[in-house]
């Protein structure tokens, strides 16, 4: 008897593992890997500025306060999707959006600006990837969440979502902002 | 030249153009160098396309790596320390061999161990046929075939 049902109970193990991946695969999708510097401090920079007579952006300055550090470029097409939220979240006086324009070229992020509305409170220009690197970029759009003490607290793959924001981001700045206050 | 040679061997030059694309001008000093170089980047994953080196990758991304590498190799970096930088970034994902630690080892050893209860399945089954054989079945054949 045992050994008839045998293969019935293999077959639901494999039922229940399979389906166990799909789940884990949508809720952590396996192309959105981990970033290993979370909790690790947010890598120094000092790069030109993109905009007309922007001075040097140095991570440095940020120092203080929570900042977002969002890479993005005129050829990202998630780029144009989180748009709006980023807009959004540029409005915020209580910390910084700095935006990080990777591997793109100048004219074509201006227009791209010029187009869309620019959300960012300083644009570091990191055309030949010598920054992003360092963060573990490896597509755009990404997001880095940094505190007040320059620790990396957070990383967003992908374009922004209204979820992302509601449920992780909007929360953890209020922290953010609590720890720094404190 | 006939007309369709001639798109032929145009796009036969395409195609190489192409091939070539993945491999970068770098300014090696020598063919050890080289040697280093294209080993190290043959461990190494390029993280947009994930199922492809460093070194086969013809990616934008996996080009600034393979830059960094170089310039890594350049500055007289062990093998050990080029991978630490790229993980310190990256993640253990970077490399095709993963480190043998407490959440990889089912991967380095799950495989044998399959194997072996695949082996020791087998062992029983012989071993009950084999001790059935001689006396009478207690349960009709057609139950065996599990």
């Amino acid at each position: 008897m045992i050994a008839r049902l045998l293969p019935l109970a293999a077959f639901l193990g494999l039922v229940v593992l399979l389906f166990a991946g799909i789940r884990l695969s949508e809720e952590r999708p396996p192309d959105r890997l981990p970033s290993v510097l979370i909790g690790k401090p947010a890598p120094s920079f000092t790069l030109p500025g993109l905009r007309e007579g922007e001075a040097e952006v140095s991570s440095s300055a940020f120092l203080g306060r929570p900042w977002l550090l969002n890479v993005w470029a005129s050829w990202c097409a998630g780029c144009r999707v989180e748009h709006p939220l980023v807009e959004r979240l540029g409005q915020r006086r209580d910390i910084a959006l700095v935006g990080l324009n990777w591997k793109d070229e100048r004219a074509d992020a201006l227009r791209w600006l010029a187009q869309f509305g620019d959300p960012y409170h300083a644009i570091a220009a990191d055309p030949d990837n010598r920054v992003a690197l360092h963060y573990g970029v490896y597509g755009a759009p990404e997001t880095f969440v940094i505190d007040a003490a320059g620790v990396i607290r957070h990383k967003f793959v992908g374009p922004l979502t209204e979820q992302d924001l509601q449920r992780t981001l909007l929360p953890l700045l209020a922290q953010l902002l609590a720890e720094a206050g404190s | 030249m006939s007309a369709p040679r001639r798109v032929l061997a145009a796009l036969a030059l395409a195609i190489a153009g192409l091939a070539a694309a993945a491999v970068d001008p770098l300014p090696f000093a020598d063919e050890t160098e080289r040697a280093r170089f294209n080993a190290l980047a043959a461990e190494l994953r390029c993280m947009v396309c994930q199922n492809q080196s460093l070194a086969d990758s013809d990616a934008p991304l996996a080009r600034d790596l393979r830059r960094e590498l170089f310039e890594l190799i350049r500055d007289g970096r062990s093998d050990t320390e080029v991978k630490a930088f790229l993980t310190e970034r990256y993640g253990d994902f970077v490399l095709y061999r993963p480190p043998l630690d407490r959440r990889t080892w089912w991967i380095w050893f799950g495989p044998a161990l399959l194997v072996l209860a695949g082996l020791a399945t087998v062992v029983v089954i012989v071993r009950r046929r084999r001790a059935g054989a001689g006396a009478a079945p207690l349960e009709p054949a057609k139950d065996e075939e599990w």
